[in-house]
């Protein structure tokens, strides 16, 4: 197999992690309630299965999976069910949320439970095991992991990569996993290995990570084939496609799905998660998430229960600074702006970025220059300035023949244009409508 | 806990940073690294030659002030237009003509397409290309180099639509020597620009460190100028082998319009190609094109209508040459 460290074209945004990259990991105290909503992963929302008075213990089910590709959501925290409905998710809409009152003086020690032994378990038991527990990928996307665990029969897996890329600006999460839990994520690599019956692994790292490209070594294990390879720092460097081209030298082909190549990618944060079922038993409720950007006081790397507010976030970072103007759920890149400091971290919440007034994009947007940076930014090879154009004017099928669909909305064309305009808003919007378009032609 | 107050939110679509080049940015720079190059013109033309930059770009900036649409002035593309339009003119040419090609070149040449970003042709070549048409002759009457800095060549001040006197003594340019005297320039002058010729494309040397310093802050794409001088280079070495009285590569490069442009009217963002491949296919054919013109061709020199005539197939070339969508082979579906 031939190793490469990088991939053609990409972007080089300020990386701003020093902010966030030699905090320690610290856990954040219970906040006085939590918001549950069943909508956090894709797939289908999970199903309710708590009603408004009923007490639940810190790890108990408020949601069950609703089918293969869903899990279950789990309380972060032991209280009382307050409320179930409306609330403001992350993503911009409104979704069906559980509100748990946290109970001040409860010891949030979570039910006595089995821990199931990795060794002595099937495929299929592990991969009930983590749906079990509500793991979803912790890089952003939140597609529930157990559904990669199990390929479909008609494929074999010859390589599992783990994605510690961490291309995003600010984001340090997956960087202090590394760092400080290295023992975790080998175990962690462990139970999938055996789980997916997958002889070679190999974890991808930017190297501007040294200290957790170093923890990692330090702690590999004798008996598997695991290598780290170290990544050039580039964006998108942490994106599926991307990480498998690095390390495999494959390109994943146009809509195909990266197992078509025999390669599972999965992130760090969830391989950790995985490892914490199979150590503790304990579902998925807790995650770690930067807290960072130049307009919060305190950075921090932290524990943060699932279900916790932005503004009770920030109010424990100290606050945001008076010229505080856009927070952000993920990564500068890819991010959500929030309009309502009551939406929730999710399980898929990387980080939270406070910018400052003078960092945001409201500039002037000036026509198309044709100058081709788009053209040598996109990772896929798209051409962006001609797709924008198309978009401006509808013409959404035409882009369907550009190879949209492509596209993964990294925004690293919209990050060099040089005439500020919103090329990855006018690609998310050309998606939107063809598959509204589809949808209503079934 | 105390509630963080963030008073206004704002709330964009991703990405939420960008990096640090503007339009504007560019577009200043450009202009910025005209500077070096209006000063040689001052240096070897003296006054004249900085009233007929100021005529064309006042042209071509009260085009786009009165008729354009609002607020366009700031962004610098109008004042590239005008200055670098000023600089291929002859440094005796009565000013109204200059002021005339500015708004014809602002006004055909970009507004009329829809302003910036949408326009086929260079439009500083064709306010050329129009007051080459319009007035054939004063745009071919090539005052001397030399003489004192407030010496006025030609008949800059003369009346809009009146004969102007082109009786003062002019000269011819090396290009126009070689085609109808048979006469040779020796390189060095070529290279250092104390030639006849246009006001700012004589002065080789200072061109190229411009246009090196706009490439090294990745403000202009090399590969346009680099393709161009190449093929000039390979085509009228190949020529001159074959017959020794053509001109040899140094002349052809260093000679006429080709330096400007190469670096400064084919490199134009809006009017040439957004792929790389496609820009040295751009590239490549100028380069054919301007020797074609100027060994074959009536005129002495052939860089204007070589680039207007590329510029037309640049939507062709961008289509012939789109990127190859990852995860797609050639050949397979696409």
């Amino acid at each position: 197999m031939k190793l490469t460290s990088g991939f053609r074209h990409g972007v080089h945004p300020r990386e701003e992690k020093g902010l966030t990259s030699q905090l320690p990991i610290r856990r954040m105290p219970f906040p006085d309630e939590i918001v549950l909503p069943l909508r956090q992963h894709a797939g289908n929302p999970a199903t309710l299965c708590v009603k408004v008075g009923d007490h639940v213990e810190r790890g108990d089910p408020v949601g069950l999976a609703d089918g293969w590709v869903s899990v279950p959501i789990h309380a972060s925290a032991s209280g009382t069910v307050t409320d179930i409905g409306w609330w403001p998710h992350p993503d911009g809409s409104m979704a069906v949320a559980v509100r748990i009152a946290v109970d001040r003086y409860a010891p949030q020690v979570p039910r006595p439970r089995m821990v199931p032994h990795w060794e002595g378990l099937s495929t299929d038991e592990v991969v009930r095991a983590v749906q079990d527990a509500g793991v979803v990928g912790l890089g952003g996307a939140a597609f529930p992991t157990h559904v990669k665990l199990a390929p479909p029969s008609d494929h074999t897996v010859h390589t599992l990569i783990i994605n510690g890329a961490e291309c995003e600006p600010y984001l340090t999460s997956d960087h202090r996993t590394m760092a400080e839990y290295p023992a975790r994520v080998m175990f962690g690599i462990r139970v999938m290995m055996h789980a997916m019956q997958v002889n070679k692994c190999v974890v991808g790292v930017e190297r501007n990570k040294p200290d957790a490209i170093a923890a990692l070594q330090q702690a590999l294990p004798a008996d598997l084939d695991i290598t780290i390879l170290p990544l050039t720092v580039k964006y998108p460097q942490g994106a599926e496609k991307m990480l498998i081209q690095a390390v495999t030298g494959i390109e994943v082909p146009s809509g195909k799905l990266p197992v078509t190549v025999g390669v599972v990618v999965q992130n760090v944060g969830s391989v950790a998660a995985i490892a914490e079922v199979f150590e503790t038993g304990l579902p998925l409720i807790e995650r770690i998430v930067t807290v960072s950007g130049h307009g919060l006081r305190r950075p921090a790397n932290l524990i943060v229960p699932v279900g916790t507010k932005l503004r009770d976030l920030l109010a424990f970072c100290d606050g945001v600074t008076p010229d505080a103007a856009e927070v952000i759920i993920g990564g500068p890149m890819m991010g959500q702006a929030q309009a309502n400091l009551d939406a929730p971290v999710l399980k898929g919440t990387t980080g939270v970025v406070v910018l400052e007034r003078f960092e945001t994009r409201l500039d002037k947007v000036y026509p198309c220059i044709h100058c081709g940076r788009c053209l040598e930014a996109c990772p896929v090879f798209l051409n962006p300035s001609l797709l924008g154009d198309l978009a401006r004017v509808t013409r959404y099928d035409d882009m369907v023949d550009l190879h949209l669909a492509d596209c993964m909305l990294c925004g690293s064309c919209a990050y060099v244009c040089p005439s500020n305009i919103p090329l990855a808003q006018l690609f998310q919007a050309g998606k939107v409508a063809l598959r509204r378009a589809k949808v209503g032609a079934a | 806990m105390s509630t963080p107050i963030v008073p206004k939110l704002i709330v964009t679509a991703s990405p939420h940073v960008r990096s640090q080049d503007s339009t504007p940015v560019i577009m200043w720079n450009v202009v910025g690294s005209l500077v070096p190059i209006i000063a040689a013109a001052a240096w070897f033309f003296g006054v004249s030659a900085l009233l007929v930059v100021l005529a064309a770009a006042l042209g071509a900036l009260l085009t786009e002030r009165g008729i354009g649409r609002g607020g366009t002035l700031a962004d610098g593309s109008a004042v590239i237009t005008g200055l670098l339009l000023g600089l291929t003119l002859p440094p005796g040419l009565p000013l109204w003509m200059a002021f005339l090609g500015g708004a014809f070149g602002i006004g055909f040449g970009k507004l009329v397409w829809g302003g910036l970003g949408q326009n086929v042709f260079n439009p500083a070549l064709v306010g050329r290309a129009f007051l080459q048409a319009a007035f054939p002759v004063a745009i071919t009457t090539w005052p001397t180099v030399g003489g004192s800095f407030w010496t006025l060549k030609g008949d800059l001040f003369a009346f809009p639509f009146t004969r102007p006197n082109t009786d003062a003594i002019t000269s011819a340019t090396p290009l126009g020597l070689l085609k109808f005297e048979g006469k040779g320039t020796d390189v060095l002058h070529l290279v250092i620009g104390n030639t006849g010729g246009s006001v700012g494309e004589t002065a080789a040397l200072v061109i190229l460190a411009c246009g090196a310093f706009l490439a090294y802050k990745s403000y202009l794409n090399w590969r346009i100028p680099t393709s161009i001088l190449f093929t000039v280079a390979v085509f009228s070495t190949l020529l001159h082998l074959i017959d020794p009285r053509r001109p040899d590569a140094l002349f052809m490069l260093f000679s006429g319009g080709l330096m400007l442009g190469a670096v400064y009217m084919a490199t134009d963002l809006v009017t040439s190609p957004v792929t790389n491949r496609g820009r040295w296919v751009f590239g490549a054919g100028i380069g054919v094109l301007v020797v074609v013109i100027r060994v074959w061709g009536g005129l002495p020199e052939g860089v204007m209508y070589a680039i207007l005539f590329m510029n037309a197939l640049v939507p062709f070339i961008n289509r012939a040459t789109q990127p190859r969508v990852f995860g797609t082979r050639l050949g397979s579906a696409t």
